[in-house]
């Protein structure tokens, strides 16, 4: 099954990763071949098959409650690529007016 | 002393208890090999001198003072750069993303190795988020096989093996989530071991596929292995999915290693079309040594081992999609100049600091996951994982282990698969099953081909039997002695690390 460049255009934005001029074609053709690949599941029959996310019995794991010491601000900010004092700095996010 | 760091883990740490040698010593002798052959093997990505040497230096006053030490004292290690160290060293998995991140907290298997009185040399070098099988997908340049600086080492824990095998550590660490343990050992002629999903704590492992990864450890010998495995094995609080279950004595299983009885399982389709002819010859080989020391051999069969690949890179990378969807610029990691807005500011943060694998991972996960797709490839590949869990819960009904290849082939040249993602993603054929189906294994040398190039037999075992596999694992061991057997490249450098 052929992947087309719109289509791999909608997977980069939905993976938020721009592309480059000519990227787009040459994932699509690369990724189509990657899918085919895996298309050969397909000759399976799994009807009666339960999915296995996990392979351990492990159910939920629970824990008590208890209050524990967070790291230092200034570690946790430490490699924040922008940052105020006590926070991480983005972009505007919210349209109106200046502050 | 002739060479200190031919001795094994096991050696070295015999030759401080008898104070034939010290920490200081081994860790400078480490050091000092890195520095006249990393520039050609590249197995390093960071190192840590000053602060190995003094903490060797502390261990050995220790020592002398009488003090009781941990199993890893004063042994040099050398930890994957996947895993966290809070210590000054950068946590960079090999990516542009995370070039200058350093973590704020140490990985579980750091603070047991520390605690362990273990000395960090380094990190090792890894495919970029260790997604690759020979560790060309760095972000700073491959790491080169030490049996032939043309050839890959295999990957993505190609610089551990490496290290491992250029004797510049005796220890290290990898994480293994298709084969990115076994494979590069086997390639460099080395033992590492995939431990059961749940044996080791991920805490501190930066994720790629969550339900896949697993840390284990590299070593010349399986006595080593033995000894790593049993210093990182155990619960933690902080990853959910590890278990609370005692480990064995890894070591003592390994002195009391007998083929005696051993029910070992050949999957026919592990020797099959793909299998090169010379690898096959000395897996059958080392098989036969199995035979001969009173093991029974029985044919088996995985009817579902064609479709390994396939289900693995489906789960692989729907799992990486999410998992990397953390590295948006915002909190750590690489931010684009002057973004105009927040989704820019993300979007092309993730293209510059990803590279091209990565991308063509994140997106194929993301495609598999997205609606009108899930079906047909993520639930499938569930379905078909539980049927590869099927095959081998049948074959261990029937067989103690598992026997084959790691790898279908001895080590390739750089560049040889870099232009085919497919070509690239079969080198983990034999692999990828031990992960989907949450069982150990391990790869041991069984020899050298022709030119000179190590083959590794692989052995599986069913879940929490580690202490069978190593025990499995030292009886070729024995018999061939390959792990006293020298990459060329160490020729002449002895003489530079003698002390």
């Amino acid at each position: 099954m052929g992947l087309q460049r719109q289509e791999v255009e909608k997977v980069a934005k939905l993976s938020r990763i721009t592309l480059a001029p000519g990227e787009a074609e040459q994932l699509a053709d690369q990724l189509s071949r990657v899918l085919d690949y895996i298309g050969k599941l397909n000759e399976l029959k799994t009807d009666d098959v339960a999915p296995l996310s996990h392979a351990l019995a492990v159910a939920n794991v629970f824990r008590d409650d208890e209050p524990r010491e967070s790291l230092p601000v200034e570690t946790v900010l430490a490699n924040a690529p922008s940052r105020t004092a006590a926070g991480f700095k983005v972009p505007r996010v919210l349209e109106g007016d200046e502050d | 002393m002739a060479d200190l760091l031919e001795l094994t883990a096991t050696e070295m740490t015999a030759a401080l208890e008898r104070r034939e040698t010290t920490s200081r010593d081994l860790v400078a002798a480490s050091l000092a090999r890195m520095a006249s052959l990393d520039g050609q093997v590249h197995a390093f990505l960071s190192t840590r001198s000053e602060a190995a040497r003094k903490e060797a230096e502390a261990i050995d006053r220790r020592r002398l003072a009488g003090e009781k030490l941990g199993p890893l004292a004063g042994l040099p290690v050398a930890i994957k750069d996947n895993l966290c160290t809070s210590d000054g060293l950068p946590t960079t998995c090999a990516s542009r993303m995370l070039e200058k991140f350093h973590a704020p907290y140490d990985a579980n298997v750091v603070e047991k190795i520390r605690a362990a009185d273990g000395v960090i040399v380094g990190k090792t070098n890894l495919d970029e988020f260790a997604m690759g099988s020979s560790t060309e997908n760095s972000a700073f340049g491959p790491t080169h096989n030490p049996w032939n600086l043309d050839l890959v080492p295999g990957g993505s824990s190609g610089g551990s093996a490496a290290a491992v095998a250029a004797r510049m550590a005796p220890l290290a660490l990898g994480s293994d989530t298709g084969g990115s343990i076994r494979l590069p050992a086997s390639l460099c002629g080395v033992v590492g071991l995939k431990p059961t999903y749940g044996r080791v704590s991920r805490y501190g492992l930066v994720a790629f596929a969550s339900s896949l990864d697993q840390i284990g450890p590299f070593g010349r010998t399986v006595a080593d292995v033995a000894l790593m495995l049993q210093v990182i094995a155990g619960w933690d609080g902080r990853d959910s999915t590890s278990v609370n279950r005692p480990a064995p004595d890894y070591a003592a299983a390994v002195r009391s290693a007998s083929a005696q009885g051993l029910r070992i399982g050949l999957p026919r389709e592990f020797f099959a079309a793909g299998l090169d002819a010379e690898v096959e010859r000395l897996v059958r080989e080392a098989i036969a040594v199995y035979e001969k020391a009173g093991a029974k051999l029985v044919e088996v069969s995985l009817p579902h081992f064609a479709y390994a690949v396939e289900t693995y890179y489906i789960v692989a990378t729907a799992e990486c999609s999410s998992n990397l969807a953390r590295y948006d610029g915002v909190h750590y990691g690489h931010r684009t100049a002057e973004p105009s807005d927040l989704i820019e500011m993300m979007s092309r943060s993730r293209a510059e600091g990803f590279g091209p694998e990565v991308k063509r991972r994140i997106m194929l996960g993301t495609y598999v996951l997205s609606s009108g797709y899930y079906d047909a490839y993520y639930l499938k590949a569930l379905k078909v994982r539980q049927l590869i869990k099927g095959d081998l819960d049948r074959a261990f009904a029937q067989v103690d282990c598992l026997m084959g290849p790691t790898s279908p082939t001895a080590a390739w040249p750089l560049g040889a698969k870099t232009a085919d993602p497919l070509a690239m993603y079969l080198s983990d054929i034999y692999t990828v099953s031990a992960n989907l189906a949450t069982i150990p294994a391990v790869s041991v040398p069984c020899g050298f081909t022709a030119a000179g190039l190590p083959v590794g037999l692989q052995i599986m075992g069913d879940v929490f039997t580690e202490d069978r596999l190593l025990a499995a694992a030292a009886i070729i061991e024995r018999e061939r002695q390959d792990w006293q057997r020298r990459p060329g490249m160490l020729a002449g450098d002895g003489k530079a690390v003698q002390t």
